[in-house]
């Protein structure tokens, strides 16, 4: 188990030097890296003087070794010529408002996808099931920034229920919880309905009936406790597909986000905290993959052999 | 002769067991049969839309504007689904944004599948080091922020619609790596293969005309279903400003345009994104149908 995770820690390690690389890189793609990582209006002269004070006219790869060493060691991601403060510090501040709006549309995905999951299977082909079927499929064809814009439509200014931007109360966190979530939803509600269809058919399961214990009972301790395994280690590779949905969600309704810095920071060329948020993703992304793998090689030792 | 043959038709009882099982199969059909039909309007709308759409999607007419739809009050029976900012005609927009989609659905798909395909079958096919490093240029990929990795690939490459479509290519493929890799592993323990390999045939040959074949169900079913999410990732792009540039009619940009507009007049809004749905619900309803056909292990539950 020790080296098991060894191995994927050095593995998710390698994962996230190669991204900061393509992150660098990325900039060289097209034009002169100074043009992008400098205002528009700057003149010839002082655009020299700035690629030599950085070092941008120095070897590429030397470049490169600098700029890990710099992020590794000082967590210097250089500053954003927008705001004129750190990178990373700037993400540092915008990451509570990402973090609450993920952890709430997390609550909200379970809340509905375990109860409705676990239904479906036990009642498997009641009304219950079909309807939550028919809802999985639309909701996996549902583009959430369309969802986004029709919540903000129905519950905002037809029924003026909730609020549609900003981050001032908790009903502000809503709206952005269930767009940000709805993603989410469908494919866990599945994971939980097979994964108790699977867990029904067992040995012990009929075991446990036949030592008369109580259907709920049967259901709580036996089959959903095995049921859920999958959904915890699920919820650790979803990050990609929560911060990715955080970019979304947090423009449409205002949520003053990683996300929404990120596209502001695209949007104007800050190329500092892009190159910053990419790699704090990416961060973000393989500890959830590791945290994933390592949870499942504990509970099931066969991930571990690979 | 064709009068005995409707006779012997007709005398036949209508639902003999044989059309009843015709008609079970069907009914468990039925949503993979509505998807194909979804798919088969969206097709028909993108081939055909310069004859059926209802007017030019670019003529602006500012007496015109923001009218709701035709079955509302104030709707104008000239535009069905409305008019937007800028007095064009919402349908029209939305039946040429059917080719758009199309357009870059189908080739970025056709890019994801050949770097895709090509790097899972020499993982899979000659493993060792070769496989070690495609895979991990996967696992790679796949921990990268998609939405971010997108939006500032196009941010310095230019919004373009042919960058668009390099960009969803470069980026989707490992989904594709990921199967052929293990198909590639699982036809390879085949005797078929290894009488290939026996009979001293070349690499090449193998892949093309062993493994490549075999694998082609999957590929299909992968690959309607990743058009669908290039369709739905185009639209975001354009949506965030990122994509095709405005005026052209994507539906991504009409739901852009509509976001400014939602507050008052939601059908700017709401069509685009209904046809956005549409399409990705019929063809993720007709990859599930596919799938279930070709192989009835992979069938949900």
């Amino acid at each position: 188990m020790i080296s098991f995770i060894i191995r994927r820690i050095f593995q998710a390690i390698a994962i996230c030097v190669v991204i900061s690389a393509i992150s660098f890189f990325m900039l060289f793609l097209n034009t002169d890296p100074a043009l992008m990582l400098l205002p528009p209006e700057t003149e010839m002269a002082d655009i020299a003087t700035f690629k030599n004070q950085m070092g941008l006219d120095r070897p590429v790869l030397i470049q490169y070794k600098d700029f890990l060493s710099r992020v590794v060691f000082h967590g210097d991601f250089g500053q954003s010529f927008v705001y004129q403060t750190p990178a990373f510090q700037l993400i540092m501040e915008r990451f509570p408002a990402t973090l609450q709006l993920a952890l709430a549309a997390i609550i909200f995905i379970n809340l509905i996808a375990i109860p409705v999951g676990v239904i479906s299977a036990v009642k498997r082909g009641s009304l219950i099931d079909n309807i939550a079927t028919f809802f999985a499929l639309m909701g996996q064809a549902m583009p959430l920034y369309w969802l986004g814009i029709m919540l903000i439509i129905i519950f905002g200014v037809w029924l003026r229920w909730l609020p549609i931007s900003g981050n001032e109360s908790i009903f502000h966190l809503i709206l952005p919880a269930i767009t940000l979530g709805s993603w989410i939803l469908p494919i866990n509600m599945r994971l939980i309905r097979s994964g108790m269809l699977d867990v029904l058919n067992q040995d012990y399961i009929r075991t446990a009936r036949a030592k008369g214990l109580p259907e709920w009972r049967v259901l709580s301790k036996h089959a959903f406790r095995n049921a859920v395994i999958p959904l915890v280690t699920v919820t650790g590779m979803q990050i990609s597909v929560l911060l990715g949905g955080a970019v979304v969600t947090e423009t449409i309704f205002a949520w003053p986000g990683m996300g929404q810095l990120a596209l502001d920071s695209i949007y104007v060329g800050d190329y500092p905290v892009v190159q910053a948020l990419v790699v704090v993703f990416a961060f973000f992304i393989v500890a959830g993959n590791l945290a994933a793998d390592i949870v499942a090689g504990f509970i099931d030792p066969r991930i571990r052999i690979n | 002769m064709i009068k005995s043959i409707f006779s012997q038709i007709l005398n036949k009882p209508v639902l003999s067991s044989v059309n009843i099982r015709i008609l079970k199969r069907l009914w468990q059909l039925r949503l993979g049969i509505l998807g194909a039909l979804l798919i088969t309007s969206l097709v028909i709308t993108a081939l055909f839309t310069p004859w059926i759409a209802p007017s030019d999607p670019y003529t602006q007419d500012i007496t015109q504007r923001l009218l709701p739809p035709s079955w509302m009050q104030n709707g104008s029976s000239d535009h069905f689904l409305g008019t937007d900012h800028l007095g064009r005609d919402i349908l029209s927009r939305i039946m040429y944004g059917t080719r758009i989609s199309l357009i870059v659905g189908l080739s970025a798909v056709v890019l994801q599948l050949t770097i895709g395909v090509g790097l899972g079958v020499l993982a899979g096919y000659y493993r060792g080091r070769v496989d070690s490093i495609i895979s991990f240029a996967v696992d790679t990929m796949l921990s990268f922020p998609y939405i971010l990795l997108a939006l500032t690939l196009v941010a310095v490459l230019g919004a373009s619609l042919q960058n668009i479509i390099i960009v969803l290519g470069i980026t989707g493929w490992p989904v594709y790596t990921r199967v052929t890799r293990i198909e590639t592993i699982k036809l390879n323990e085949y005797e078929f293969i290894f009488a290939a390999h026996s009979l001293a045939y070349s690499s090449w040959r193998i892949i093309t005309r062993h493994i490549l074949p075999n694998m082609l169900p999957t590929l299909l079913v992968l690959s309607t279903v990743e058009v669908a999410r290039c369709i739905i990732r185009e639209s975001l792009l354009s949506f965030l400003g990122l994509g095709i540039q405005p005026p052209t009619p994507s539906w991504g940009i009409m739901l852009a345009e509509g976001r400014d507009y939602m507050l008052m007049q939601w059908w700017l809004a709401a069509f685009p994104g209904m046809a956005i749905f549409i399409a990705a619900l019929g063809i993720n309803l007709l990859g599930d149908a596919i799938r279930d056909l070709t192989d009835p292990h992979l069938r949900k539950d």
